[in-house]
């Protein structure tokens, strides 16, 4: 491990582009009305090729990533946060949900103008903060709510009444968006959104898995900058074309041994949301020749996987691949429930050892050699169960460090000890400094 | 050939220098060992405090700066000594410093004023996996150190103290602030100072506990740090560990300077 090895690099030719797909997201959700479209708000995991099934002119706010936009800019971060708790919301509830409530409150968007009302809460439930999140914003911005209850047990389990649970749940969303905004769902419109999710979603993960390679193509800062527009609209076409036009040039750097830290000579993952406003901890790590290759966050937040016939792990076949076409609306949403619930980062909230095997075949198949845990005091969601999962990676001999923060609340962070804890880490890994 | 290493605290500074006595064998046989204590100054200038205790060692062994062939800092203001060659996590000072006193030592519990934490090590003087305390200074020494001027006692009687107690009183407060209010309504309460003194204790050694569990307890287990010097609290973290014995080492609050000076002359980066 401690022999330097250099490669060559270069910069994502799809970087500005990524960039500017994000820009234009949230530009289009605030000129929205300009066109006399709509614009409904939720999280990262709602199931939205039911909303993009209504027009093209359908644009949403999802509040995790642009909470974490906000985080970056860590003055408004914090008048955000000062609102929300001013408001009587108590410091400790989730970061990403007290900054966009801050930021509602304080009417201001964090791209310009004032903060822009959704038409309606389109919303899935999974995690403990998700549902009162919305509540809230409903409540103050007085628009119609729907929840999707998808808690039905893990993946794993998944048996004929679950998914027909959350697919009557489906049918019962259209029937509100069409109540709600005089629209009539076109069933072509969602099966091509449908489609796109899973094209964008199981594409995502093909692309995590080319980071299998040595050196890494990808590194984790960048990878956070990539995997947001499916965590903006994942349904879209935008979307899906963008990840295959990623997809060609990932393997392009892997087949010509392009890395994204040219010293390369030590892997690591992280786990949970990174803290935001501290992203130069990854590149403090390249100061050691340590990469981090991902994490089951960054693949699996959005990524949808399965086990291919070598055992590796990769992107889920998509449907129609397989010769299962989505020839109606109840077939589409039913195969579409299915999509979702296997979702990787949904699995930990029914049982953490789950997370803890999918960790470990990060481990193994990526060919890790230490993994960092975010101790993230912002989401209790994903932190479920994270002692749990350092119990069981060190159990199998694989080294582990924790520290704490807060994926939005740099209140939270110590950069200068978590910085101690990476030097601690890096020595008992057997590395030195190899750059300034 | 002399070594030194220094480990800048976040409230003393320690200084130990090492020669090689030319002598092959155990490394107590190895090396001679000459150590030096500084409070740290009140203008909290870590170079300063680090370059006078250095000083001072050097003077107080008789020994000329240029005979020093190499430097090493530790602690938590180890890159503020521009002077020092290099720095070690004190995790990894931490373990080697053990490792010359008890090669068995598996376990090392490190506390000290501000940070407390776990060491697992494998008997090569390597650190092999680490846990610590974050921002809370509940288990660490300066939580101590509040508890006992809040019960009016110097830092040694409020150990002894702790030793007079058979009650087992628990203290739900997880930080200083509201420990401290605790500890006020013992009093009011007119609980007897040893009963709060060993309380409090029970409590620090609590939190140290769950922090080392994560790395795991084997045999032996070395305790190292300035809380080696209260003796209430060494009690109360053997019956929160329960373990048989824990290892004191003569010198627990220069065992990671030692271990830096050691690092230095083994020139093991």
């Amino acid at each position: 491990m401690n022999a330097p090895s250099r490669y060559p690099t270069e910069p994502l030719k799809l970087w500005k582009k990524a960039k500017e797909l994000r820009e234009q997201y949230y530009r289009n959700y605030a000129s929205a009305k300009e066109k006399g479209g709509l614009r409904w708000s939720g999280s990262a995991w709602a199931l939205d090729a039911i909303p993009t099934a209504f027009g093209d002119d359908v644009y949403s706010l999802t509040g995790e990533p642009y909470a974490a936009t906000v985080s970056h800019d860590r003055k408004l971060a914090k008048e955000c946060m000062d609102t929300a708790e001013a408001y009587g919301f108590a410091r400790d509830l989730c970061s990403y949900m007290r900054i966009y409530w801050g930021s509602m409150h304080l009417n201001k968007y964090a791209f310009g103008g004032e903060f822009p009302k959704p038409d309606f809460i389109f919303q899935s439930q999974i995690c403990c903060s998700h549902s009162k999140w919305y509540q809230h914003v409903a409540k103050v911005e007085q628009v119609p709510q729907f929840y999707l209850d998808v808690g039905v047990g893990p993946f794993r389990d998944l048996t004929k009444d679950r998914i027909d649970y959350v697919a009557n749940q489906l049918h019962d969303a259209i029937a509100f968006i069409e109540k709600v905004t005089g629209r009539r769902c076109d069933d072509e419109r969602l099966i091509h959104a449908i489609k796109n999710e899973m094209r964008s979603t199981s594409r995502w993960a093909d692309i995590c898995a080319l980071n299998k390679a040595v050196p890494a193509p990808l590194d984790e800062k960048t990878m956070y900058s990539l995997y947001v527009l499916a965590t903006l609209h994942k349904s879209s076409s935008w979307c899906a074309d963008f990840y295959d036009e990623l997809y060609e040039e990932v393997k392009d750097r892997v087949a010509r041994g392009i890395a994204a830290v040219p010293n390369e000579r030590c892997r690591v993952m992280s786990d949970t949301q990174p803290p935001w406003a501290f992203l130069k901890i990854f590149r403090y790590l390249e100061t050691y020749g340590a990469v981090s290759i991902g994490s089951l966050y960054t693949f699996g937040l959005e990524g949808i996987w399965e086990d291919k016939p070598d055992g590796s792990w990769g992107g889920r076949t998509l449907p129609w691949e397989a010769g299962v076409e989505l020839k109606d609306r109840d077939t589409a949403l039913r195969l579409y429930a299915d999509w979702n619930l296997s979702k990787p980062q949904w699995q930990h909230f029914y049982d953490p050892r789950l997370k803890t095997d999918m960790m470990r075949r990060i481990v193994k198949e990526w060919q890790v050699d230490g993994v960092m845990l975010h101790l993230n005091r912002g989401c209790e969601g994903l932190s479920l169960g994270i002692m749990e999962n350092r119990r069981g990676l060190a159990s199998d001999g694989i080294p582990v460090m924790t520290f704490e923060g807060n994926m939005g609340d740099e209140r939270e962070f110590d950069e200068v000890r978590t910085q101690a804890r990476v030097d601690a880490f890096m020595e008992q890994l057997g590395l030195r400094k190899v750059a300034a | 050939m002399i070594t030194a290493g220094i480990d800048v605290g976040s409230r003393s500074v320690k200084v130990v220098l090492v020669e090689d006595a030319k002598v092959e064998g155990a490394p107590q046989l190895k090396y001679l060992v000459r150590g030096k204590h500084l409070m740290f100054p009140g203008d909290l200038d870590a170079d300063v405090a680090a370059e006078k205790a250095f000083t001072d060692a050097l003077g107080a062994a008789g020994i000329d700066r240029g005979q020093v062939s190499v430097i090493f800092a530790t602690g938590a203001g180890r890159k503020m000594v521009k002077f020092a060659k290099d720095s070690v996590t004190e995790m990894s000072a931490g373990a080697k410093g053990v490792s010359f006193f008890f090669p068995t030592a598996r376990t090392i519990v490190d506390v000290g004023a501000e940070e407390g934490r776990g060491i697992k090590t494998d008997g090569t003087g390597r650190a092999t996996d680490f846990a610590g305390n974050e921002k809370c200074a509940a288990g660490a020494g300066s939580f101590a150190e509040a508890m006992s001027r809040a019960l009016q006692l110097s830092l040694k009687e409020f150990g002894e103290a702790s030793l007079r107690s058979e009650k087992s009183i628990p203290m739900n407060a997880q930080c200083t602030v509201f420990a401290e209010s605790e500890v006020v309504s013992l009093i009011h309460s007119s609980t007897p100072k040893e009963d709060i003194a060993k309380a409090v204790l029970d409590a620090v050694a609590s939190r140290v506990c769950a922090m080392v569990r994560r790395v795991g307890i084997e045999n032996d287990v070395v305790l190292i740090g300035g809380m080696v010097h209260n003796a209430g609290f060494v009690q109360s973290l053997k019956a929160a560990m329960d373990v048989g014995e824990i290892k004191l080492p003569e010198m627990p609050e220069y065992v990671s300077a030692l271990g830096c000076a050691l690092l230095a002359a083994e020139g093991v980066h």
